[in-house]
């Protein structure tokens, strides 16, 4: 009411109230993601089967024991495999779709949609689907391999086909994210380049490679990020058609944190993968941090 | 063979118009095939959940049910208790959107609006942990929870999820383009915060507070992970739990009972999904433009 007198004390009002506004999301951001970490990076020193009392201080045993296990090396591999599977599938795919649907054609708003609309869907559902049509004798795939002779795989049994099936799955699921936010690139390239350089005789192949690819780069290198940070952590899709099977073959770092913790009980050793993910995320941040300053652009 | 020989030739006059044809002939044979890849596994779901055991056993399988029935819903339903698993469902995802959408606006407003010191900084400390998501942290996080004793209890589900950085980035962008004459003039008129927060600046950002809670919906609704860890007992299950928990019951032989359930977890936010896509889309492109 008396507003000038009132006028320093309340810029403090106004700093309490500013706490106050960010103290509720603040202290669940403390509790629940920054706190954890800490502690991970203790328990990840000790030996502790997440029953009895006393956890036992080992220092540095636990990555010791997950570097020399000799499945490790098959769970970073597996990680490695199905991340970059991911991202140039994508990528490539993505920018595919959109490159379509960003054609004058009827149907491309229903197509958009179509296409998107497996990636709001739960994973557990649509691993569940695939399993069904991945199966070798009732499923829709053999329908397929049979017309060309073959017979169908036994794909989620066999240690060979279940990483490419699980890898399918999850680009089927997700291609729709990357196919959308590159049709939102392409439609933010101003005409007036492709007028330009039809004027001095490039061909529509030049004008891809010239314009299109460089225009696009930001959001290219946005993807790449977001696409390796979401794939790194897939869950979902692999616990309802795999488990981490056949024999280890679609263990990735994620389910190796959840069998190692919530089914072999060793807590040491699950803190020690996730301070693992976690650094592995933090320098693909890093890297983006510093590859931004640098402007992706050439324009 | 003739026609097309005949078209061809009497085009030739035209140089460009055969091949622009054809291509557009191709563009479309692309847009039906693509479509065809995403649809066809979606209706081939569908269908299994109208057949008997008797047509999902048939080799050359049937598109079609020769007499579509009900009963797999039924199996399923009575298979799992899915009447629970959407109740908890519908508790953890409705809580958690309103507790998202709460903080989320709370938050940027007082970075948008409210003066203190180095607050760019504490705004990139709540962002960095966008880099520390729940799959890094589950078992720190699990044994809080079991601490507080909130295992198989809905706040165990919906706390720890509760906080939000990317919605708080996507309020925050939005709200620092409103226009500040209207919040200076509402201010002059002695408008305490919360007032201008409620009556001013939501109001003002119905679209993305549509889409921020749309994007925290379709997340929460299909949570697997941490519901999973969470809960141990079938009556605190949600849909995706409790359907891998169907499809351990059932086995891989039951695809009709399993189908009928997979269409438990994702008609819902199917329906809504083809209501509201734009919106969806929408805020995910504009948090990858802007970013």
């Amino acid at each position: 009411m008396v507003q000038a007198p009132a006028k320093r004390k309340g810029i403090s009002r106004e700093h309490l109230l500013f706490l106050a506004f960010i103290g509720p999301n603040f202290f669940l951001l403390g509790v629940f993601s920054y706190w954890p970490l800490i502690y991970q990076a203790y328990l990840s020193l000790t030996r502790w089967d997440m029953i009895s009392p006393t956890k036992t201080f080992v220092g540095f045993d636990n990555y010791h024991y997950m570097f020399t296990g000799s499945e490790f090396y098959q769970v970073l591999l597996n990680t490695f495999v199905f991340t970059v599977a991911i991202l140039v599938g994508s990528l490539v795919l993505g920018l595919g779709l959109a490159l379509l649907l960003n054609q004058p054609l009827r149907g491309r708003v229903a197509g958009r949609a179509i296409v998107f609309a497996p990636y709001v869907l739960s994973g557990a559902a649509i691993g569940l689907v695939w399993a069904y049509i991945f199966d070798p004798v009732y499923g829709l795939l053999r329908v397929f391999f049979n017309a060309f002779g073959f017979a169908s795989p036994n794909w989620l049994v066999d240690t060979s086909w279940a990483l490419p099936a699980v890898i399918i799955v999850y680009l089927w699921k997700n291609v729709g994210y990357s196919a959308v936010i590159y049709l939102a690139g392409l439609q933010n390239i101003s005409h007036e380049l492709y007028e330009a350089a039809k004027v001095d005789g490039a061909s529509d192949w030049e004008s891809f490679w010239h314009i299109t690819l460089p225009q696009l780069s930001p959001v290219t290198f946005f993807l790449t990020v977001t696409t390796i940070l979401f794939s790194i952590q897939a869950f979902d899709i692999i616990a309802v058609m795999t488990e981490g099977g056949p024999v280890n073959a679609t263990t990735t770092l994620v389910w190796y944190l959840y069998q190692q913790g919530f089914i072999a009980f060793r807590a040491g050793t699950a803190a020690a993968a996730g301070m693992l993910l976690f650094v592995i995320m933090l320098l693909i941040t890093i890297f983006q941090l510093r590859f931004v300053q640098r402007r992706v652009h050439y324009s | 063979m003739d026609i097309t020989l005949e078209k061809s030739a009497r085009t030739a006059a035209n140089p460009s118009s055969w091949p622009a044809l054809l291509v557009s002939v191709l563009k479309y044979a692309l847009l039906l095939l693509t479509m065809a890849v995403f649809i066809v596994p979606v209706f081939w779901m569908v269908s299994a959940s109208f057949k008997t055991l008797q047509e999902i056993y048939t080799f050359p399988p049937q598109w079609i049910p020769s007499q579509p029935r009900w009963e797999n819903y039924v199996r399923a339903w009575n298979a799992a208790p899915f009447g629970r698993f959407y109740i908890n469902t519908i508790i953890t995802t409705f809580f958690g959107v309103t507790a998202e959408v709460l903080l989320g606006t709370m938050t940027a407003y007082a970075f948008v609006y409210l003066p203190f010191p180095r607050k760019n900084l504490l705004f990139l400390v709540m962002l960095a942990a966008l880099m520390v998501p729940i799959h890094v942290t589950i078992l720190p996080n699990y044994l809080t929870i079991a601490n507080l004793g909130w295992l198989n209890t809905y706040q165990g589900i919906i706390v720890p999820g509760a906080s939000v950085a990317f919605g708080t980035f996507l309020f925050r962008q939005h709200f620092l383009t409103l226009p500040t004459e209207i919040l200076e003039a509402a201010r002059m008129e002695g408008a305490g915060h919360l007032q201008l927060l409620g009556r001013i600046v939501l109001p003002l950002s119905q679209s993305i507070l549509v889409t921020v809670s749309l994007i925290s919906l379709v997340n929460k609704w299909n949570d697997f992970l941490w519901p999973l860890i969470v809960t141990n007992q079938t009556h605190m299950r949600v849909l995706p739990v409790g359907l891998a928990y169907l499809y351990d019951q059932e086995g891989t032989n039951q695809w009709g009972i399993i189908m009928a359930g997979t269409i438990f977890v994702v008609l819902p936010i199917l329906v809504i999904f083809v209501w509201a896509q734009r919106h969806i889309i929408s805020g995910l492109t504009a948090g990858a433009t802007k970013g």
